[in-house]
C-alpha cells in the first residue's frame, strides 16, 4: 500500500501500516543521531524535560552535510539505525511514534514498537542529494555544538520512506531477502 | 632530483576530496545501469533508479552524493627521485583535508578520543595517510573517502591455515551476510589476503581503489572473486537490504604470502557510493 500522511502520526494510522508499505511524509521531523540520542535518553534517565516533544513525533537518523549559501540543507540520507538500538526503547516508551534510518535493528527496538504502536521507516541510504529536495526548511532546535549531530527540525514534503518493521512484529529485511535467497552450486 | 612544493599536495587532496564526494564514477554509474536491468525485484529496480538519479542530481548541483562524506582515507605514491619541499608532508595532507571539507561544505564526521569524550575535530582531520615509495619523479594523490556505515561492517579473521579456501570464503561470505541492509548495499567487498595483522586490512582497503568490473590479473584470484560475488548475490539482500539479486558490486582480492602460521582474511565493505578520485603531480 501507499500514503501520503502528515505528521504527527497517530495510533490509528499506524495501526494500518505493514512492512513494504510505502509512505510519502510530510510536515515536521526531527533529526538526531548518536550524540543527540545519548544526551536525550541521559535526560529521560534523570527525569528532566527534553528539547523537544518527542510524542507523536518523527526522528530521522541523519546528520546532513552543511548547507551551502542559498540552500536549505545539504546532502540528507539515512545513516545506520543499528547504533540508536540502545536509546531508541526508551523514546518510543515517551510516544515517539516513527524513526527513519537504514539497517536493522535489534529485538529491544522491535518489542518497543509493538507495545508502543509506532513504526521503523528506512529512507534509501547513500542518496542523499535526492532526499535533500523533499526537505524544505531546516533549523538546529538543541545541541547546536554538536555540529552535523545537533537536533534539527526539518519541514518535509512528501519524503518518500518504505515501512521496515510495523507493530505487528513484521520485517520488511527478514522478508525481502527470503525472497530472493538461493542455493549455488558449489 | 625534482622539486614539488607539497603546497601542490594540499592543493590536490582538497580538489580531489570534493570532485571524490560529488562525483561518481562511470563505472559505478555504468554498473547501476547494467543491474537495474536484470534485477529481479522491483522495489531492487526502483533502489537502483533512484542511486543514478542521486548521482546525476549531485553531478548537477554540486551536492555530495551522500551526507557521510567520510573520513578522508588519502594514498600517496611518491616517486624516490621527488624532493618534497615547501613543508612537512604530513602536515600539508591535512591542510588539504581541512580546506577540502571547510570550502567544499563536506561533513565533518571525525572525532577525538573515540573511546570517550569523541568531541568533533572540525575540520575532519586528521587524514588517515597511507605513503608509498615508488620508482619515478611524480606524485599520484589518491583521495577516498570512507563511510562509517559500510567501514563498521568490516573484519577481520586471523583464521587457520587448515581452513583453506572453503575457510576463508565463507568468513567473507558470512561478513557480508551479516552487514545484511546495514553498509548501503549493493556493496563492493575489499579483501586482502595473507601478509600480517594490519598488511591484511591494508590490501582489503587499497583493493578498493580498482574499476568496477575490472578482471584480477592473477587467473587463480580472478576466478574466487567471481566464486565470492555468487555467493554473496545468492544471499538475497538485494538493492537497499529489501531483497534481490543485487547485493554485491563487486569482490577485489589483494595478496601477500602468509607467515607458515597464519591465514589473515581481511574484508573491507565500501558502500555503494564508491568515492575516489586521483592525481599526479
Amino acid at each position: 500500500m501507499e500514503y501520503k500522511v502528515t505528521t504527527p502520526l497517530s495510533d490509528e494510522f499506524i495501526e494500518k501500516l505493514h512492512a513494504g508499505d510505502r509512505l510519502l511524509i510530510s510536515g515536521i521531523i526531527y533529526t538526531g543521531r548518536d550524540a543527540a540520542h545519548k544526551r536525550l535518553v541521559a535526560l529521560v534517565d534523570k527525569g528532566e524535560p527534553l528539547p523537544i516533544d518527542v510524542k507523536g513525533q518523527i526522528i530521522y537518523f541523519v546528520g546532513p552535510t552543511p548547507a551551502k549559501p542559498g540552500e536549505v540543507i545539504g546532502s540528507a540520507g539515512p545513516t545506520t539505525s543499528g547504533r540508536m538500538d540502545a536509546y531508541s526503547p526508551k523514546l518510543l516508551d515517551l510516544g515517539l511514534k516513527g524513526m527513519i534510518g537504514k539497517g536493522s535493528r535489534n529485538d529491544a527496538v522491535k518489542e518497543a514498537l509493538k507495545r508502543n504502536k509506532a513504526v521503523y521507516l528506512g529512507a534509501t541510504g547513500g542518496a542523499g542529494a535526492l532526499l535533500s529536495q523533499r526537505i524544505t526548511a531546516a533549523k538546529v532546535v538543541a545541541y547546536e555544538d554538536l555540529g552535523p549531530e545537533a537536533i534539527r527540525e526539518l519541514e518535509v514534503k512528501d519524503f518518500p520512506v518504505v515501512v521496515i518493521n510495523d507493530m505487528y512484529g513484521g520485517d520488511l529485511y527478514v522478508e525481502g531477502r527470503k525472497q530472493y535467497e538461493r542455493g549455488v552450486d558449489s | 632530483m625534482r622539486e614539488l612544493d607539497v603546497a601542490r599536495i594540499t592543493e590536490a587532496v582538497a580538489k580531489l576530496a570534493v570532485e571524490a564526494c560529488t562525483y561518481l564514477g562511470d563505472d559505478m554509474v555504468d554498473f547501476f545501469k547494467k543491474a537495474a536491468e536484470r534485477e529481479e525485484s522491483e522495489t531492487g529496480r526502483d533502489i537502483l533508479g533512484q542511486l543514478l538519479e542521486n548521482a546525476k542530481l549531485a553531478r548537477d548541483t554540486n551536492m555530495p552524493l551522500c551526507q557521510d562524506t567520510g573520513l578522508a582515507v588519502v594514498f600517496l605514491e611518491i616517486g624516490q627521485d621527488v624532493h618534497l619541499v615547501g613543508g612537512d608532508l604530513e602536515t600539508a595532507v591535512d591542510e588539504g583535508v581541512r580546506k577540502g571539507y571547510g570550502e567544499g561544505y563536506l561533513r565533518k564526521s571525525a572525532v577525538a578520543d573515540p573511546i570517550g569524550a569523541r568531541v568533533n575535530t572540525g575540520d575532519n582531520t586528521p587524514a588517515m595517510l597511507h605513503t608509498r615509495i615508488v620508482p619515478g619523479d611524480k606524485v599520484k594523490v589518491i583521495v577516498a573517502p570512507k563511510g562509517g556505515g559500510a567501514e563498521n561492517m568490516s573484519a577481520i579473521g586471523m583464521l587457520k591455515p587448515s581452513q583453506g579456501i572453503q575457510g576463508a570464503v565463507d568468513f567473507i561470505v558470512d561478513t557480508v551476510s551479516k552487514a545484511g541492509p546495514n553498509p548501503c548495499p549493493p556493496i563492493i567487498v575489499g579483501v586482502g589476503l595473507g601478509g600480517t595483522f594490519e598488511k591484511a586490512a591494508y590490501m582489503a582497503k587499497h583493493s578498493l581503489l580498482r574499476k568496477v568490473g575490472s578482471t584480477n590479473p592473477e587467473p587463480r584470484l580472478a576466478a574466487l572473486e567471481d566464486e565470492i560475488e555468487k555467493r554473496c548475490n545468492a544471499l538475497g539482500i538485494g538493492p537497499a537490504g529489501l531483497g534481490g539479486i543485487t547485493s554485491v558490486i563487486d569482490v577485489f582480492i589483494e595478496e601477500l604470502p602468509a607467515h607458515i602460521a597464519s591465514m589473515p582474511v581481511a574484508v573491507n565493505i565500501q558502500c555503494h557510493s564508491a568515492r575516489h578520485k586521483e592525481a599526479v603531480l
